[in-house]
């Protein structure tokens, strides 16, 4: 009376369609590293063309070369990591890309760093460590303090880095500022380091001591983003 | 803790993919038996059949309702019709003995008692082979009984048969999310009729053979869904019950979102009773499909919406405390950078397109249902009101079901 063997096909029909979807999600997945690896390799040429030309031009071209390498781009890298880490689960490929995106931004700030002892030009970033490796409520609510202050001041350049990221390079930044785990976040401006939350007015009125920074005219916004 | 709720979210979502699956290996198995007969249909005899309409407080329907029956394409001298009047408190009784002019037609008027006293009334005063009901808010189509007729007609086996339930002159936004699920409806529960599972034997219009009743008794309270037991009941004695689609009755379908609700809330707290009564024929191969596949289908689906409802309150409770976190912390500012669209943020994980499978399986069963019931394919406006109406208001009836249940409510029948 039972037909067991529709049970059973209909089993395995369902298996193979749990296989293809979880085959085209990989698929998907597959691309979007993809498309990670494609910025990361273009913000890799940008600096590595930037060091160059800076190397080149020394100190002739200072207006030129602080134009040319796209912080925007390195932030919009950040934000589709922190993603892919949320919804493609931490693989190995997402956490390579991660230290990969560390490193760029090391190399990003050095040579910001180093124009800015060249071309006398006060340089307006600031160095935030959190961690993923426990539950921060804290480090959320100080990034949504960074994000903010970043759309409101374009020159400001902000730089994550993750705690418990397995590279060398980070851990050395961890060592020069001191930073420890259970003090995070923790924030440096202008080499002072601060830990647990800084709320936005606070951090705000540090920024414009520090690096006398103007909020960002929308016709200015309009302007950068032609 | 997360990983607990994603394992039964996939494990969900496998049986849900599974029943679809299921449901249309049967259509793909059984496609040439669906009939729909456009001619008369003749029967090499045509046996005498009682019709009972039980009628509380129907006033306004049950005129129509009579009406119908009359008009029935089979024979005057076979048709009884018995028309109870379960103590209406309105003009019920006056319109219903207008009818007793009628040789056929015979009333009654007893004190209200629910109606499977007023179908066990009917019962017993049945001497015809065959008995059947027919709700007071419903109409049947004249070609119906004889269509019914002729499944018994060629096959002596079959107990029961229920017609296709369509929903009668929709008009409000309610009624047309109604009207998609009928015509699913009638989809599924051929499906059904082909696995030997059927588990409702509707009050408009099922006939039986008056054997089922002698065999089995009469018509039990049922947690106020005495035509689905009736159908369990068979369903554990392995007496058929089929499906004949062409056979079309309309029924008026509740107005309100809150009529709407109350319905429901009596057919599934309707079926999780008759289902925890009946609980000893659950997964014994002895009672087929209905008991491996029909009510295991029931349960599944209740656990799935219940499930799913609690996710999605989850995420917006998730959602608006990120956004007051947001407030609190850096105030109203709303920066035009987070706001560009791109691809690359388009959720992909697998069970995307699990969902995507499983909604594309129940339009094709609107879809289908539709052709069935009213001749046409294609998509209507109708189906697109299916999905919010039922998937965000049927958890309330479903969560209310089963929290009576646990606390031994009996919901009331309007």
């Amino acid at each position: 009376m039972i037909d067991w063997k529709k049970y059973l096909i209909v089993f395995l029909i369902t298996v193979s369609l749990f296989l293809s979807a979880s085959y085209v999600s990989n698929y998907f997945g597959e691309r979007k590293i993809d498309q990670l690896k494609s910025i990361q390799d273009k913000i890799a040429i940008d600096i590595l063309s930037s060091e160059t030309q800076f190397s080149l031009l020394s100190e002739l071209s200072c207006k030129n070369i602080s134009d040319s390498v796209f912080s925007g781009e390195l932030a919009e890298l950040g934000s589709k990591l922190e993603w892919s880490e949320r919804n493609l689960g931490a693989t190995e490929e997402v956490s390579y890309l991660k230290k990969y995106y560390s490193l760029l931004q090391i190399k990003d700030y050095l040579l910001m760093k180093k124009i800015s002892a060249r071309c006398g030009v006060k340089s307006s970033f600031i160095l935030y460590f959190y961690t993923t490796a426990e539950n921060c409520s804290l480090c959320e609510k100080e990034a949504l303090v960074l994000t903010e202050l970043r759309s409101k001041y374009q020159q400001l350049r902000v730089y994550s880095f993750d705690y418990s990221t397995d590279l060398s390079a980070v851990k050395a930044m961890l060592q020069i500022y001191k930073i420890k785990d259970t003090a995070l976040p923790a924030l440096v401006i202008d080499d002072e380091v601060l830990t647990g939350f800084h709320g936005i007015d606070e951090l705000e009125a540090l920024i414009k001591k520090s690096f006398k920074l103007q909020e960002t005219k929308p016709e200015e916004n309009t302007q950068k983003s032609n | 803790m997360a990983s607990i709720f994603s394992v039964i979210f996939y494990i969900l979502i496998f049986l849900s993919v599974y029943v679809q699956v299921f449901f249309f290996v049967t259509f793909l198995q059984n496609r040439k038996k669906i009939i729909i007969r456009n001619s008369k249909v003749s029967l090499s005899s045509y046996p005498s059949v009682t019709i009972v309409v039980p009628c509380w407080n129907e006033e306004h329907t049950v005129e129509r309702t009579v009406n119908s029956l009359l008009d029935l394409t089979y024979p005057k001298d076979k048709l009884k019709i018995l028309l109870v009047d379960d103590g209406s408190t309105d003009s019920t009784f006056n319109v219903i003995n207008k009818f007793s002019q009628f040789p056929n037609v015979k009333v009654f008027h007893k004190e209200n008692g629910g109606k499977y006293t007023a179908l066990n009334l009917g019962l017993l005063h049945t001497e015809t082979d065959f008995f059947g009901g027919l709700d007071a808010d419903s109409f049947a189509d004249r070609e119906s009984l004889v269509r019914i007729m002729s499944y018994f007609d060629k096959d002596s086996e079959i107990m029961a048969v229920a017609p296709s339930v369509i929903a009668y002159n929709s008009k409000t936004f309610i009624q047309n999310a109604q009207k998609a699920e009928y015509n699913m409806s009638v989809y599924l529960k051929k499906m059904l009729g082909f696995l030997g599972a059927i588990n409702v034997t509707p009050g408009p219009l099922t006939i039986f053979r008056k054997k089922v009743f002698d065999d089995l008794g009469p018509y039990r309270h049922g947690h106020n869904t005495e035509d689905m037991e009736i159908a369990y009941r068979m369903q554990k004695n392995k007496y058929r019950i089929e499906h004949c689609n062409d056979a079309y009755v309309y029924t008026n379908t509740p107005t309100t979102i809150k009529k709407l609700y109350r319905q429901r809330l009596r057919w599934i707290y309707g079926f999780i009773n008759n289902t925890i009564d009946y609980r000893s024929v659950l997964f014994k191969k002895q009672y087929g499909n209905f008991s491996l596949f029909t009510l295991p289908m029931g349960v599944i689906s209740i656990v799935s919406v219940a499930y799913l409802f609690v996710r999605i309150v989850y995420n917006i409770g998730d959602f608006i405390y990120a956004k007051i976190n947001v407030f609190n912390t850096v105030g109203w500012h709303f920066s035009s950078a987070n706001f560009y669209p791109d691809t690359f943020f388009i959720n992909s994980q697998s069970f995307i397109f699990l969902v995507v499978f499983i909604y594309l399986l129940v339009v094709f069963a609107m879809i289908f249902g539709r052709r069935m019931t009213e001749g046409k394919w294609g998509l209507s406006l109708y189906m697109l009101y299916f999905f919010p109406v039922f998937s965000l208001i049927a958890p309330f009836w479903l969560m209310k079901a089963v929290y009576n249940t646990v606390l031994q409510r009996k919901p009331a029948w309007r």
